[in-house]
């Protein structure tokens, strides 16, 4: 306790001497993380009790930039390390049951990728912790009364993820057969378990300060409030399933990028035909996982609504409803770079150049699709244009920036990009089934009808009460979500047995298809960046959503243009680091390379060193 | 002539001019044509739009390989190839110089100010001061739906209307009074489904009541010219004519959703 003491008092003269001994620090760093974690509430306490400050002070930016960055960058890197290992475990399970090695190569190239984020992650985890402490005490405090013993859970459970990630990575080769394989196997699972459990305490906390349950008022002493009804909270479990699946988009994206800089640097046609693979299968997975993302958004947003009507409206009509306009642009980017990445790649599936006509007219819809998305209600305009326009809504484009016109014009580009997807994926296959032809017309017939039920419940929802034009939103999602299981289905059994056209030239693909993974990346993160502020800003000047109040200089919630800049400066901060451990990861490789040749010369009969 | 625009580039150079004039002059001079109402677009979402479409240009002359060659062949010619000099040395001195006007134009001085970024339906607060008592909003409905007789309820609105909104707001709800060409921002139209039909009467009765003075601060500046009614007007006559507007306008008012109930 003493030893934090001096940290908290003499926090200027460790500065000046932090050059001396950084590794050690970085070591206290983690040590202390842990300890603080049960020596805090007393010691807190014990300075509540004595007038103790309720804010620090951090240099240059000040303390809300500090735990703003800290706290973006940290979620970056916790979103990497949890969503890799959700497919590095479905990708080796696809090696051990579907007998193919090159998926199980995968799985352990992102395992090995995993090892030096995690790191980072917890690095990242001990300076948000820190300057939590440092610069809001009195938020800190708060916290730790209520929450406290799902902290020291919280540490524990890191323990287990530590040395499960170890024993996965480092036992890779050593179980790699027979009955060993599938214990391996198990130890992928319990690494994404140990991880979601993590994500899910963490989450707790933080939307306890959106949504803390409705007993409690800003009289209530933190002690008093119920544990359990604090930590599953109104908006924990939405944003729970929200991470989840976003995580999975956000590894899938992450993944690609690396494969994307992995293919460009590549020297040989083996290397670049691995890793265009590899891309592909990031695309797949972040495209395909993002397509379900709207909806546990959906669930999110609602749950904010049913939990306080003003802080949903402030989201989506209020001062943070341009973000959404962003938003949609930037998504919009995803589904452009997503299905561009796609049709390149047609370019290297022999028979696919059929389906080369089509492509410019599913680029016709997607580029409608996000002008229309990203048409905003209430436009920016200056004096002259806005007397021009008889009001911040336009008499003619007005209709576009309603629900009813963005809900019908996002699932018409999710329909074009499941097509692209289809489209692909039938390139270079010949069906040998009797019954090929009625299955595509069933097909087709499928896709015709969801077009003309969600541009239909469009059309409607301009006719209809508010009330019932949300529940239009769930006729169009099904249709769409029906047609995409409905023919994929159909898909499934049509190319069975299917002849091949000739095989995918895996490597042969323009430098600037890669370019296009690299943008998903980006975007996602941006995104995630953005969408965070706008989760977390809602809460305006309440550390706890009317229940502690932000008293601090800083309180004020942040201009879009100030926050977009902060948000650009998270996203480059964690790119520069992970290209940092996408170096890594190639070194690491030629490493092992080294050292496996080296081991094929000694082993060779009359070679000597 | 034809020749230059039978390529990619030139396909691309024609859909980008087209998609200029459609965006700039189109949507504010056809729609009228066929008694539409409509109006021009501001340069932020003209922008916005033509950013669009450029994208969606390259990925298409890029996702093919003998399309984006052919694409860049023209380009590549300007720049290297001796019989093309003229239209090298026009490219040297005319994108410069478009680039110096467009810098000039974005920094020059002008009386006009900046474009605002203006909510229009901000946050509302959970419960309000109306004449002197604490009013909740979270939940309420009209009262006037439940008790007495509608036709009354709708005339009294409609004596309400056209005593104090008919100046601003216009006879059709479509925000075309008389004074409507004094404001700026102009007053809400009714008509339109980004308005009232978006919200609950108990949105609109908090609006009413409280006017522009009463608009929180987040998201400012507010520059609205609504006077705050609670001033001037019982609470049932701001009931009444809420109810009149819904009715008039022919929408129906966003209702709270019930207990458990699913969507």
């Amino acid at each position: 306790m003493s030893i934090l003491l001096d940290l908290r008092e003499k926090k200027t003269s460790l500065n000046s001497k932090q050059n001396g001994g950084r590794s050690l620090l970085w070591a206290a760093v983690a040590v202390c993380g842990i300890v603080s974690q049960f020596v805090m509430p007393d010691f807190l306490l014990a300075q509540g009790s004595e007038a103790m400050r309720q804010y620090g002070d951090f240099p240059l930016v000040g303390s809300r930039v500090a735990i703003w960055v800290a706290a973006q960058v940290h979620l970056l890197f916790a979103a990497f390390v949890l969503g890799v290992p959700m497919f590095a475990v479905v990708a080796e399970a696809v090696g051990i049951f579907g007998g193919d090695s090159k998926y199980d190569k995968l799985a352990k190239e992102f395992t090995r990728l995993l090892l030096v984020a995690y790191s980072a992650t917890a690095i990242w985890g001990a300076i948000l912790s820190f300057l939590l402490v440092t610069l809001y005490p009195g938020l800190w405090l708060y916290l730790v009364e209520i929450f406290q013993v799902s902290m020291w859970v919280y540490v524990s459970l890191f323990f287990f993820e530590s040395f499960t990630l170890y024993l996965y990575y480092y036992g890779w080769d050593l179980w790699s057969k027979g009955r060993a394989k599938l214990v391996h196997w198990t130890l992928g699972i319990l690494l994404n378990v140990w991880g979601t459990a993590v994500m899910f305490i963490a989450n707790s906390w933080l939307t306890y300060m959106m949504s803390p349950p409705a007993d409690v008022t800003p009289d209530t002493a933190p002690g008093m409030v119920q544990f359990w009804s604090a930590f599953a909270n109104a908006t924990w479990m939405p944003i729970n399933i929200h991470r989840i699946i976003a995580n999975v988009v956000f590894g899938g994206a992450i993944v690609g990028a690396y494969a994307a800089y992995r293919f460009l640097v590549a020297k040989t046609d083996e290397e670049r035909a691995h890793y265009d693979w590899m891309g592909y299968i990031g695309n797949l997975i972040a495209i395909g996982a993002l397509i379900i993302l709207p909806f546990a958004g959906y669930y999110l947003g609602r749950e904010i609504y049913e939990f306080n009507q003003q802080m949903g409206i402030t989201m989506m009509g209020g001062f943070m409803s341009w973000l959404w306009i962003i938003q949609a642009f930037l998504i919009g980017v995803l589904f452009l770079a997503g299905n561009y990445y796609l049709w390149v790649g047609m370019g290297r599936i022999p028979g696919a150049e059929r389906f080369t006509p089509y492509t410019k007219w599913m680029l016709v819809v997607l580029v409608l699709g996000v002008m229309v998305w990203a048409t905003p209600n209430t436009m920016i305009a200056d004096r002259e244009e806005i007397a021009a326009m008889g009001g911040t809504h336009h008499p003619f484009l007005g209709v576009l920036g309603v629900m009813s016109a963005k809900n019908t014009a996002v699932n018409l580009m999710i329909l074009t990009t499941f097509l692209s997807f289809l489209l692909y994926r039938r390139a270079n296959s010949r069906p040998t089934v009797t019954w090929a032809r009625t299955a595509t017309i069933v097909q087709v017939a499928l896709f015709v009808i969801s077009t003309f039920v969600v541009l239909f419940y469009g059309v409607w929802g301009y006719f209809v009460p508010a009330i019932t034009r949300i529940g239009f939103s769930v006729y169009q999602v099904l249709a769409v979500l029906a047609t995409i299981i409905g023919v994929i289905t159909i898909d499934v059994f049509m190319l069975r047995g299917a002849e091949s056209r000739g095989d995918i030239r895996w490597g042969q693909m323009p430098a600037r298809s890669q370019y296009a993974l690299f943008i998903l990346a980006v975007t996602f993160t941006w995104l995630m960046g953005l969408m965070g502020f706008a989760r977390s800003g809602i809460r305006q000047h309440w550390h706890v959503w009317e229940v502690m109040r932000d008293t601090s200089e800083q309180a004020a919630t942040p201009a879009l243009g100030y926050a977009a800049i902060v948000i650009s400066g998270c996203v480059l901060i964690f790119f520069a680091l992970v290209s940092f451990i996408f170096w890594l990861g190639g070194l690491a490789e030629k490493g092992t390379k080294v050292l496996s040749d080296t081991a094929k010369v000694e082993a060779r009969p009359g070679v000597s060193q | 002539m034809r020749k230059h625009f039978s390529g990619p580039l030139g396909k691309s150079v024609v859909i980008l001019g087209v998609a200029y004039l459609l965006l700039e002059f189109g949507i504010a001079y056809i729609p009228p044509l066929f008694g539409v109402d409509s109006g021009p677009i501001p340069d932020s979402v003209l922008l916005q739009y033509m950013v669009t479409v450029a994208i969606g240009i390259l990925l298409w002359v890029s996702f093919n390989e003998t399309l984006w060659e052919e694409f860049k062949a023209p380009l590549h010619a300007a720049m290297v190839e001796p019989r093309q000099r003229r239209t090298r040395v026009a490219l040297i001195v005319l994108v410069p110089v478009l680039v110096g006007l467009m810098t000039f134009n974005s920094v020059r001085p002008s009386i006009a100010a900046p474009p605002s970024l203006r909510s229009i339906h901000p946050a509302p607060p959970g419960q309000i001061d109306f004449q002197g008592r604490s009013m909740e909003l979270a939940g309420v409905e009209n009262p006037l739906r439940s008790v007495g007789s509608p036709e009354e309820h709708y005339l009294e609105g409609r004596r309400v209307y056209y005593q104090n909104c008919l100046p601003c707001h216009g006879d059709g709800l479509a925000g075309r009074g008389h004074y409507a060409q004094g404001f700026n921002p102009g007053p809400a139209s009714f008509q339109d489904v980004g308005t009232i039909a978006q919200l609950t009467e108990s949105y609109v009765f908090w609006r009413v009541a409280k006017g522009g003075p009463g608009l929180p601060n987040e998201g400012a500046p507010w520059n609205s010219a609504m006077p705050a009614w609670e001033d001037f007007l019982t609470e049932d006559e701001i009931w009444s004519v809420i109810l009149f507007m819904y009715e008039q306008a022919g929408h129906e008012p966003r209702t709270w959703e019930e207990e458990g109930e699913e969507h």
